[in-house]
């Protein structure tokens, strides 16, 4: 079971849970068990085609997936997912 | 609502000033009641590690970010939200700003006007995505210090 910790911004939508324990072998079937679980969570986390959104992070304890086998990420019993907003913004485009 | 502790509001208001005229961004720490009030009981500097035009953009590196929540969790707080300045701009959020959103946070912008403080205000998502004012308990640099 992978354990997969949930931002702030995000546990409205997960019952304020912070934490999930996720039977899944890949990134991909974990975000795809827990959008089922969850599906208000699915728009926050994946663009109009099931991609994990540009303003989504998510690691592999320190290590960004888009540095490994991106959602083909390989998870396994002691591995803890991040979800991680990208929080940026300024005056202008 | 949104109120600030007073050395808290204090630290991120030094922080814009000390980092105009780029811009300056933190993390928001406290509480919320069962109404929804919140009560920001610490700010944190952070990095703006937005490579290029740091007066028009911040933005927040996600080891930054994990490392706040896992302060949040310890201090037993809520990661309440984000702050950032505004130089020689208004406190309104931009289209980026609007973007790049998250659903739940406060985001406080802090307009700083050729070096100094000029208004606070707090900003929250709905659930259209849009930008709604949220309620300060004070929006004006002079009326709050």
């Amino acid at each position: 079971m992978a354990t997969v910790i949930i931002p702030t911004p995000l546990r409205k939508f997960t019952n304020q849970t912070a934490k999930l324990q996720v039977a899944a072998t890949t990134v991909e079937e974990v975000i795809h068990s827990i959008t089922l679980d969850f599906p208000d969570l699915k728009k926050h986390l994946l663009d109009d085609q099931g991609k994990v959104r540009s303003f989504v992070n998510i690691f592999a304890g320190d290590d960004d997936i888009r540095d490994l086998q991106q959602e083909k990420t390989v998870v396994g019993e002691s591995t803890v997912l991040s979800i991680v907003p990208a929080i940026a913004g300024g005056t202008s485009f | 609502m949104i109120r600030f502790d007073d050395s808290a509001r204090e630290k991120m208001l030094e922080h814009a000033k000390l980092d105009f005229p780029d811009e300056c961004c933190g993390f928001l720490y406290g509480t919320e009641d069962a109404e929804g009030a919140r009560q920001v009981l610490e700010t944190a500097v952070v990095n703006n590690a937005k490579t290029g035009d740091k007066r028009r953009r911040f933005e927040i590196g996600p080891k930054d970010y994990m490392q706040a929540e896992r302060y949040a969790a310890e201090k037993d707080f809520l990661l309440l939200g984000i702050y950032h300045s505004h130089p020689d701009h208004p406190a309104v959020p931009s289209e980026h700003d609007r973007v790049a959103a998250q659903p739940y946070f406060s985001y406080i912008i802090i307009s700083v006007m050729q070096g100094s403080i000029d208004h606070v205000r707090s900003w929250r998502l709905n659930d259209e995505a849009r930008f709604e004012e949220e309620k300060t308990e004070t929006t004006h640099f002079h009326q709050s210090i």
